[in-house]
């Protein structure tokens, strides 16, 4: 039977699957699979072993078990030769004439010229006139029965001790890459298609989990039977062993011949099911696109094209290797006729009694099974190593600096933040952040603005200790950050990303998630405040509502609102808002920004935004360039100093229909303002003064 | 039951191979079940009465059996693999067929990601099961019941032994798949719990880093580590029930044979030889048994795919194009919607209410709102990706139910927000809008997207390979590229939906001056976000909550709308500098 095989997701260089992908497609393939190869094969397959370690004792037991079951499942066949001897002897006998000696008897049969039936009698021990020694035959099947059921017994038992055995040390090995994940700095994330990283830790562990319980134990078992048959064989008869043992060599070309190429008609299937994937994949994601452009013909036509390509490839594949059964088989049959003829030739010569070549009947069947099973095994294991040494990999990945926690903040920190010739690189050859200093007050707010891969976004995540600086410090209330616990730093800071990223659960679990303890009041509160109240309400489950993990259900813009929330909620000293309203409307951001004014009020914020209207009211804006903080100073400051901030400024309306796009502006921000309009919004503090003023050109 | 359904259904144009299959199966079980036979003659007749000779030809119609039985297999397996393998084809092929034929609606209500899974992963589960039910699930009640046959001809007086060991192995087996089949589907739940876990904490490390919420996460993942650890325990402790158990169930079957057949052979009733034949049976008939349980182990995972399958082809597309053309194509595009109230199916409040408005050729018009507001959807209806509940959408007077999907894709086309391409060139994507384009027109709807520049400076040009979804050009460029593809379309109604948002703000000017040109006569909606947009539409569409509230100029609505003067206040601040 072919193997069952945990697959991971194939991807071909043309088509690339989404990450989620190979989350999806984790599921049982009847085929084999390329397997994954490791780079270093033996000390992956030792450690991987080594994951044993805690439970040696045990482990020890387990393989006790397994050979004494091995060692009876062998002895049993002959045991029940034995009893078949005495039942064809019982036979033979009884249709002797009683009281006389066996010699006369053969010795008659050979005067009669009955030679062959002469030279089988003398190899048994035939009683002449005495049937069936049922006594014998009783005690015999006895042992058998016994026998078996010992070795069922330990097979079981050493099954149930593996299985609990392995399930503890895969739970341990998750337990370690949760905690591994906690220990790993940001930049190793950074660094990894999380893709990638995702399936380590749940596929490969899983692959190691079959490794460890099926594969191995099998393989010890099936070599174990192996061995002992063999023994076993030599035993009863060496001659009929030798024609047994012929399965090996012709098992191997089989393996050999058929195996390697269903190989390679393998890696074609796979290579066409990812083209066939790639395209459902993409034709499903771009459906209207497909549709608006009335293009299904061609899609349709492309798709059949693959679809082909992947029947030919599949149907190949399958029916060479589903041969391999067959063609095993064959093997099986071909030492079972042999023995068969070989041996009742041995019989009737006297050689080797019937009973000898039942069980060697029944050996060279069992022969064949574990050979077969040893070769998916094997398979199995190789990919399971292989998953070993990439789930190591992340294990043995670097961790971020340990705590030095030799000082501690006070319970609100005052948000005096101070940096000092910074310098941080992500990569050493291309320098950052060099030499930074600033300073920030309790209380200000820090608008920091600048072209892409300026560094703002770097310089927030320094504060956070996302990253270790490479030269400087940055010191919070005076204290240098590193000498803090990151949970102590981190406590008194609140931050709201670009990417809303909200964890699977309930819209309050979600805000919660900013203060563990908070309140259904508070909840509630900082809803209210953020905007999130509004449309949480229009939800049929309000509150209680589950994100599911793309969050189909809410818009970019809500999902960014929730974050929001979920900072207003922790309360934090020190806050940072890293593009935190891109995605929503510029109305609701009016609204949002009023509200955010307040979580402003007494703390300190570093604002990062592209809408400049998000940061002209900071107390500070620093204009960053490549690292460097090149302008710093208020809003008019800056553009009354005509420098680079003012050149961004006015950069971003720089164009050929310049004068034709000011016109019209011009005019409406004249017919706005000379409209003493009715729909003022609120402002909510004291900075609104800056709000549109024209004379600021 | 969908599985069954769906295999029978899709196996119906290859019942001659299954047929073959099933022939050569037999073929091969025959085959198989022959040789204790034999075996069995040469003990009876040759051992004992010490024929060598019949040994010799005996063994010599064994060895002719074995190949043949090769041979039949083998036979078996390729016609297997053939049937399996087409019928996995046209199941793939339903599915695209189906997908492509769902409505927006119905695509955007199974989602994407699912309908993936379901063309890919679940037609391969179905297709798998389908092929290792041709290769064993066939031959293993062949091989049991032919078994049962033959072994009842060597001895029938042995027969219970044989009905007994069958029973007790279908109970403990039965018993067993039953505790199983539960545990199973909750381990593929807690499997997808821990993944999910795991995922979202990996996504979201600078969060969870930010908020310290390390312990959270880690208890969090702690519980669905103990959950699964706990089912999957509880699977592998039956599991290894399973085997021991079968394995005894054999091993007492084979004792209790020779038991009761050496009384049988003493009384004559048995020949030895058969008694052997009879064993050998015996296991053939439980290994059959047991393949065929490790067989129904699979169908629980193919029965939830097959669910899904079906699913998927019960839904209905809600929407019907008609056939054959039965008006006239729009020549003009004036787009009417009247009275028109749209809402998805399931929520609340329609996403648009009693709409009613003209679009006129070779004018623009624009509308802008909040998020959520029924911009969007308003033009899924004019290229009906939806049908609106009530009132009804025309162009040139003609309800865009009467037009045929071809009418309709050349009459209007859609920039979306999110600007979507398809892997293969630059050039290929750009011919979706019209496949017979030159590249000359290519290189015109180019420039005046703004897209030629940096078209020019790829190395292959228009022939620069696209990544699937276009993810190997920046935002900007994609969008360029998709304001290309539709002018190249050249259709009677331009839709832009924010189409705009991912350029900077100067080839946002260069791209709406060159336009007009391009679009002259042309029926335009511009969708958009930014005021500066849309300053100079010809009339502009306020739309709040799914209402039109505001319909007129820039200046008029500037002049007398609130909702567009708070729309225009809170954007004022980017703008005023200019």
């Amino acid at each position: 039977m072919a193997k069952r095989e945990k697959a991971t997701a194939v991807k071909s260089d043309e088509f690339e699957l989404p990450e989620d992908y190979s989350a999806n497609s984790s599921d049982d393939w009847f085929g084999d699979q390329p397997v994954k190869k490791a780079k270093h094969f033996w000390p992956s397959a030792k450690r991987m072993f080594g994951l044993l370690k805690p439970e040696k004792g045990l482990f020890s037991f387990v393989v006790v078990l397994v050979v004494i079951s091995v060692v009876l499942m062998v002895v049993a066949p002959r045991v029940l030769g034995e009893a078949m001897d005495v039942i064809f002897n019982g036979i033979i006998g009884a249709q002797l004439p009683d009281g006389v000696p066996l010699e006369d008897i053969i010795a008659g049969a050979r005067a009669e010229g009955n030679t062959q039936f002469a030279d089988m009698l003398a190899g048994t021990n035939v009683v002449p006139g005495r049937g069936i020694d049922f006594g014998l035959l009783a005690v015999l099947i006895g042992a058998v029965l016994g026998l078996y059921l010992v070795a069922s017994f330990l097979m079981w038992w050493q099954g149930y001790i593996l299985n609990r055995l392995v399930m503890r040390v895969i739970y341990r090995l998750r337990e370690d890459i949760q905690a591994k994940i906690n220990r790993l700095p940001l930049s190793y994330f950074d660094r990894h298609q999380r893709g990638d990283m995702l399936s380590r830790v749940t596929n490969d562990v899983d692959n190691i989990q079959q490794a460890l319980q099926q594969a191995f134990s099998q393989l010890v078992q099936s070599f174990l039977t192996i061995i002992g048959i063999v023994i076993m064989m030599f035993v009863v008869s060496w001659q009929l062993a030798l024609i047994a043992l012929i399965a090996l060599p012709l098992s191997g070309i089989i393996v050999g011949i058929v195996g390697v190429r269903a190989q390679k008609l393998f890696v074609a299937q796979w290579k066409q099911t990812g083209a066939v994937n790639g395209h459902i994949e993409e034709s499903f994601t771009g459906h209207e696109i497909v549709r608006i452009f009335n293009r299904d013909t061609e899609m349709i036509e492309e798709f059949d094209r693959r679809n082909e390509g992947l029947y030919e490839a599949s149907f190949k594949a399958q029916a060479l290797s589903g041969a391999m059964m067959p063609a095993m088989q064959f093997v099986q049959y071909l030492t079972y006729v042999l023995i068969a003829v070989v041996g009742a030739l041995r019989v009737t010569a006297g050689q080797m009694t019937l009973g000898a070549v039942t069980s060697f009947i029944q050996y060279s069947r069992e022969f064949s099974q574990p050979i077969g099973q040893m070769a998916g095994m094997a398979n199995m294991l190789q990919s399971g190593i292989a998953s070993a040494e990439r789930t190591f990999e992340v294990l043995d990945a670097d961790e971020q600096r340990p705590e030095a926690a030799t000082a501690q903040l006070t319970e609100r920190s005052d948000g005096h933040v101070r940096f000092d010739g910074v310098g941080f690189s992500y990569d050493p050859a291309e320098p950052l952040i060099e030499d930074l200093t600033l300073e920030v007050h309790p209380g200000q707010t820090v608008a920091i603005v600048g072209p892409t891969g300026a560094g703002k976004t770097t310089l927030v995540n320094l504060v956070m200790r996302f990253y270790e600086l490479d030269s400087g410090r940055i010191l919070l209330d005076g204290v240098d950050i590193t000498e803090l616990s990151r949970a102590d730093l981190r406590g008194h800071v609140g931050m709201v990303l670009q990417d809303a990223w909200l964890f699977g659960g309930t819209i309050r679990e979600n805000i919660r998630y900013g203060r563990l303890e908070a309140t259904d009041e508070e909840v509630i509160d900082a809803a209210q405040a953020t905007m999130v109240d509004r449309f949480v309400r229009q939800l049929p489950e309000g509150y209680d509502t589950v994100l599911d993990e793309n969050g189909s259900s809410l818009s970019a813009g809500e999902r960014q609102l929730l974050t929001i929330a979920r900072a207003f909620i922790a309360n934090p000293s020190l806050l940072i808002l890293d593009e935190a309203t891109s995605s929503v409307d510029t109305r609701t951001e009016v609204l949002v920004q009023q509200a955010m004014h307040a979580l402003r009020a007494d703390r300190t914020s570093f604002v990062i935004a592209h809408r400049l209207s998000t940061v002209r009211d900071a107390d500070t804006i620093l204009m960053m360039e490549k690292g460097r903080i090149v302008e710093q100073g208020s809003h008019l400051e800056l553009l009354a100093q005509d420098g680079a901030y003012a050149a961004l400024y006015r950069s971003q309306f720089a164009g050929e229909d310049e004068e034709l796009l000011a016109d019209s502006l011009e005019e409406m921000v004249q017919e706005f303002t000379g409209e003493p309009s009715a729909a003022e919004p609120a402002e909510a503090s004291a900075d609104g003064s800056a709000e549109a003023q024209p004379e600021a050109e | 039951m969908a599985l069954l359904r769906i295999s029978l259904h899709y196996a119906k144009p290859y019942w001659g191979w299954l047929v073959a299959v099933f022939i050569l199966q037999l073929a091969a079980t025959i085959a198989s079940l022959m040789l204790p036979s034999l075996n069995a003659e040469i003990i009876d007749k040759g051992i004992q009465l010490g024929d060598t000779d019949f040994i010799w030809s005996t063994g010599g119609i064994m060895l002719l059996v074995s190949f043949g039985q090769l041979a039949a297999a083998i036979a078996a397996v390729y016609c297997g693999a053939r049937a399996a393998m087409s019928i996995g084809r046209d199941l793939r092929r339903a599915v695209f067929r189906k997908v492509d034929g769902l409505s927006t609606l119905e695509a955007t209500k199974f989602g994407a990601g699912t309908l993936i899974t379901r063309g890919t992963n679940d037609v391969q589960q179905v297709q798998m099961l389908i092929l290792m039910t041709l290769n064993f699930m066939v031959s293993a009640p062949i091989m049991a019941i032919g078994g049962i046959i033959m072994a009842l001809r060597e001895d029938a007086g042995l027969s219970w032994l044989v009905w007994a060991s069958v029973g007790i192995l279908a109970i403990i087996v039965g018993l067993l798949v039953r505790l199983l089949l539960p545990l199973f589907r909750q381990m593929q739940d807690r499997v997808d719990d821990i993944n999910g876990v795991l995922r979202e904490q990996i996504m979201g490390i600078r969060v969870v880093r930010a908020f310290v919420r390390e312990p959270f996460e880690a208890k969090r993942y702690g519980v669905a580590n103990k959950n699964i650890t706990d089912i999957s325990v509880s699977v592998g402790n039956v599991f290894v029930l399973m085997f021991p158990l079968i394995m005894m169930v054999l091993h007492v079957a084979t004792a209790a044979v020779l038991w009761f057949g050496g009384y049988r052979a003493q009384s004559g009733e048995m020949e030895i030889g058969a008694l052997t034949a009879f064993l050998q049976y015996l296991l053939q008939i439980l290994v059959a048994v047991m393949m065929g349980t490790f067989m129904v182990m699979m169908i629980p995972r193919a029965v939830v795919c097959a669910e899904r399958l079906r699913e998927l082809f019960d839904t209905e597309s809600t929407l019907a194009f008609p056939e054959a053309e039965t008006v006239a194509t729009p020549v003009e595009g004036r787009v009417r919607f009247d009275d028109v109230t749209f809402g998805f199916p399931g929520a609340e409040l329609p996403v648009i209410r009693n709409l009613s408005f003209t679009a006129e050729p070779g004018k623009t018009t624009a509308i802008i709102g909040s998020t959520g507001s029924g911009k969007t959807t308003l033009l899924g209806l004019i290229l009906r990706l939806f049908d609106p509940q009530s009132g009804e959408v025309t162009i040139d007077g003609a309800a865009v139910k009467q037009l045929t999907r071809e009418q309709l894709a050349r009459t209007a086309s859609l920039v979306p927000q999110r600007p979507y391409l398809f892997s293969g060139t630059i050039a290929s994507n750009l011919r979706f809008g019209d496949a017979d384009a030159t590249d000359e027109e290519l290189w015109d709807a180019l420039r005046i997207a703004q897209g030629e520049d940096f078209v020019r400076e790829k190395d292959l040009q228009l022939e620069e390979p696209v990544s699937q979804g276009g993810t190997s050009v920046s935002g900007g460029q994609r969008q360029r590229l998709s304001i290309a593809r539709t002018l190249i379309a050249k259709p009677r109604i331009y839709l832009f939906d924010d189409s705009f948002s991912a350029l900077d703000v100067a080839t946002d000017a260069r791209l709406r001056a060159a336009l007009p040109a391009a679009t002259q006569g042309a029926t335009t909606i511009i969708v958009a976000q930014r005021v500066s947009t849309i300053t100079e539409a010809d009339q502009i569409l306020v739309l709040e909550d799914g209402e039109i509230v505001g319909r007129g100029t820039h200046q008029e609505l500037l002049a007398s709308n609130e909702v567009y003067q708070e729309i225009v206040r809170s954007q004022l601040d980017e703008e005023e500098v200019a």
